[in-house]
């Protein structure tokens, strides 16, 4: 099978999904001369026109709303907000305009739109530009939450987001668009709300999104050399959110570590917890532990930024003193 | 800067021109070092649009307060930001404005009356306007001037703030430094209008449009507003035609070449403000030894900025979890 990046699996889905519906199109800042401030949209301008990959102004609200209203009329448009903390502005017509509709009309009305957009640290662009806030999103009823970790899974999951009849707020992580994978050429979906075993284990399930999948699968090897063995799980879809899948895992192992880059307080770790701790708790030989985000605003010097993100070592530092009970 | 008289002296011009300077060399400085890999973060720069900060903050009062940008070197300098610890702040030291915490993207100086320099398009126009509704209240007598781009002015926070400030005839100068693009997206190809200060008349204020690469002009500009402001009279919307020599931040390609044309920066460059002063104080008879010596104490002072910047201490990791809440 053929290796691509992250960004260019992103690329394919939605040229993919253009070539086959008319009605998809593409709108945000920078997306169409520039290519997108990441480039993933690159090349989508010449082979599809203006009319169908659309520079906006800088205008977040508009840009949300449009893409809602277009939406709601026969269109399925892919917005990009440039970075999660920009979704801040975009709000209202995320939760309550886009979110609702299709409850508030009593099922007439549907919102088929997806908002892709940017998250997490590591470039070093403090506090305003390295949020995590997928839980907010999350939160929402009526929204589904996309975070792909591999360039198989970014593909997949972006065609299924793209032909989902719902409101898709599609979250990818800048740090893993040069990231390289097989990625099958062509049509595959991968279904939202269905987790995914990156690696399967026996002493402790290790539940992680997004970036942290990379590092918990280093911590994991790490921990094979000392003779621990760790199942990854990664649910990919926060909402809907695959539990079955991680209790499973649990049911196997009876030990879990949640990972995420996001603050601890009130993460998606905190959801992910309860649920085991309502439908598992027998199966668990240990407290269920969190290796989250500190719950500080990002900083900018390169030395505090790495502080504040979980990093391989603290994962696997969780694990060890979880399965062995030393730190 | 004593600068506020109708007419400006050669002493407050000669001021004019090393503040001028100090923008320039930063960051041309900030290019050599960033090319080499040594600043974290993004760093996007002011060059060509030096005249709109300083003529505008020569109108001010110290007292006075200002937002300003991501593109925010410029302003910061304008209001009597000090080269060390801004060039500290760059590098993410202890020393530095913010102590490493914002980082080129947020400088804040209390002391200076700078209300932070912003990461998020549009985020401090209304702060702006709040520090003036406060001002009015307090009966302090200070006035605002709120830097913004082009860009930022499809904003919903312009909007709704002019109207507002408009409104309860606040103290503040909105100073939008139109240099044409928003990242790679032309004022063309995001307004329907030329002239960003017709604007204003939709909010009941007063608007002009001046050349922004002449500091006399904006000057004048500035200082009438803000008397306009100072006596009660309410905003006044200024707009600065001038233009960014660099790419958007440094790592644009090739300046920006996607999306414009080497002749048009070319063109620009020509129109160089600072060299436009330095031709008007030379036939006002400056002796160029004495415009050399400025050149060159400026250059010093970068240096040092520089040596100041390398020889300072990370922060500490306690450093990352302190300033959450105040006491
Ligand atoms: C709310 C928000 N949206 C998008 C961005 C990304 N962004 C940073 S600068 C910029 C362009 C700003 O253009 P303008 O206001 O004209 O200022 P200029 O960069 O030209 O100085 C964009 C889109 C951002 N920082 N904040």
């Amino acid at each position: 099978m053929r290796t691509i990046t992250y960004r260019e699996a992103l690329r394919e889905a939605m040229r993919e999904e253009m070539v086959r519906d008319e009605s998809v199109f593409i709108l945000g800042e920078d997306v169409g001369v520039y290519g997108g401030i990441f480039g993933v949209t690159a090349g989508l301008l010449a082979e599809f026109g203006e009319e169908r990959v659309r520079d906006t102004p800088i205008s977040e609200a508009a840009i949300a709303g449009i893409a809602v209203g277009a939406s709601m009329t026969g269109m399925r448009p892919i917005a990009e907000i440039m970075f999660v903390d920009f979704t801040t502005i975009a709000l209202d017509q995320i939760v309550n305009q886009g979110a609702k509709w299709h409850y508030m009309s009593g099922g007439k009305l549907t919102v088929p739109a997806v908002i892709r957009t940017y998250t997490g640290t590591g470039r070093r662009t403090a506090a305003q530009h390295s949020q995590s806030l997928e839980a907010w999103h999350a939160h929402v009823p009526g929204l589904k939450v996309v975070m792909p970790a591999t360039p198989y899974d970014a593909k997949g999951l972006l065609k299924s987001a793209i032909r989902d009849n719902n409101l898709v707020v599609f979250i990818e992580h800048k740090m893993l668009l040069n990231e390289k994978g097989q990625v099958p050429e062509g049509e595959y979906l991968i279904p939202l709300g269905q987790a995914d075993v990156k690696r399967p284990g026996e002493d402790c399930t290790v539940v992680a999104t997004s970036l942290m999948v990379g590092r918990a699968l280093k911590a994991a090897e790490i921990l094979e050399a000392e003779g621990i063995s760790v199942e990854v799980v990664d649910p990919r879809t926060l909402r809907p959110l695959d539990i079955d899948t991680i209790c499973q895992s649990v049911a196997k192992t009876n030990r879990l570590v949640i990972v995420h880059e996001a603050c601890q307080f009130g993460g998606i770790g905190a959801e992910i917890a309860a649920q085991v701790g309502e439908r598992a708790f027998f199966d668990l030989d240990a407290p269920i532990v969190r290796v989250a985000g500190k719950d500080v605003p990002i900083p900018f010097s390169p030395a505090l930024e790495d502080a504040v993100v979980p990093s391989v070592e603290d994962i696997a530092a969780a694990v060890r003193s979880l399965v062995k009970g030393v730190a | 800067m004593g600068a506020r008289a109708t007419e400006l002296s050669q002493e407050d011009l000669l001021c004019m021109y090393r503040k001028m300077l100090e923008a320039r060399y930063f960051e041309e400085k900030v290019v050599e070092i960033y090319a080499q890999g040594l600043m974290p973060g993004l760093a996007h720069l002011y060059i060509g649009q030096e005249a709109v900060a300083v003529g505008v903050c020569a109108a001010l009062k110290p007292e006075d307060l200002i937002t300003s940008t991501h593109r925010g070197h410029g302003h910061c300098i304008a209001k009597g930001g000090d080269l060390k610890p801004m060039m500290a702040e760059l590098f993410g030291k202890a020393t530095g404005y913010c102590r490493g915490k914002g980082g080129s993207m947020h400088i804040s100086a209390f002391e200076l009356g700078i209300l932070g320099a912003n990461g998020v398009v549009g985020g401090g126009i209304p702060i702006a306007t709040g520090a003036a509704l406060s001002a009015k209240m307090r009966g302090s007598g200070q006035v605002v001037a709120c830097f913004f781009g082009d860009g930022a002015s499809n904003q919903g926070s312009f909007h709704e703030s002019l109207n507002i400030a408009a409104l309860w005839k606040l103290p503040v100068v909105y100073v939008c430094e139109n240099n044409r693009y928003g990242i790679s997206v032309s004022q063309a190809r995001h307004q329907a209008i030329e002239n960003i200060s017709v604007r204003a008349q939709a909010y009941g204020m007063p608007g002009v449009t001046v050349d922004g690469n002449d500091v006399e002009a904006v000057y004048r500009a500035a200082r009438e507003a803000v008397e306009r402001a100072r006596q009660g009279s309410g905003p006044t919307l200024v707009e600065c035609k001038t233009y960014r020599w660099r790419g958007h931040h440094e790592g644009d390609p090739n300046q920006g070449q996607r999306y414009r044309s080497r002749e048009e920066i070319q063109e620009w460059k020509e129109k160089c403000p600072i060299k436009r002063l330095r031709t008007k104080l030379l036939a006002k008879g400056v002796s160029p030894s004495k415009l050399e010596e400025i050149e060159a104490t400026v250059r010093e002072a970068v240096e040092q900025a520089v040596e100041y910047a390398n020889n300072s201490p990370f922060p500490s990791i306690k450093e990352a979890f302190s300033d959450v809440y105040a006491e």
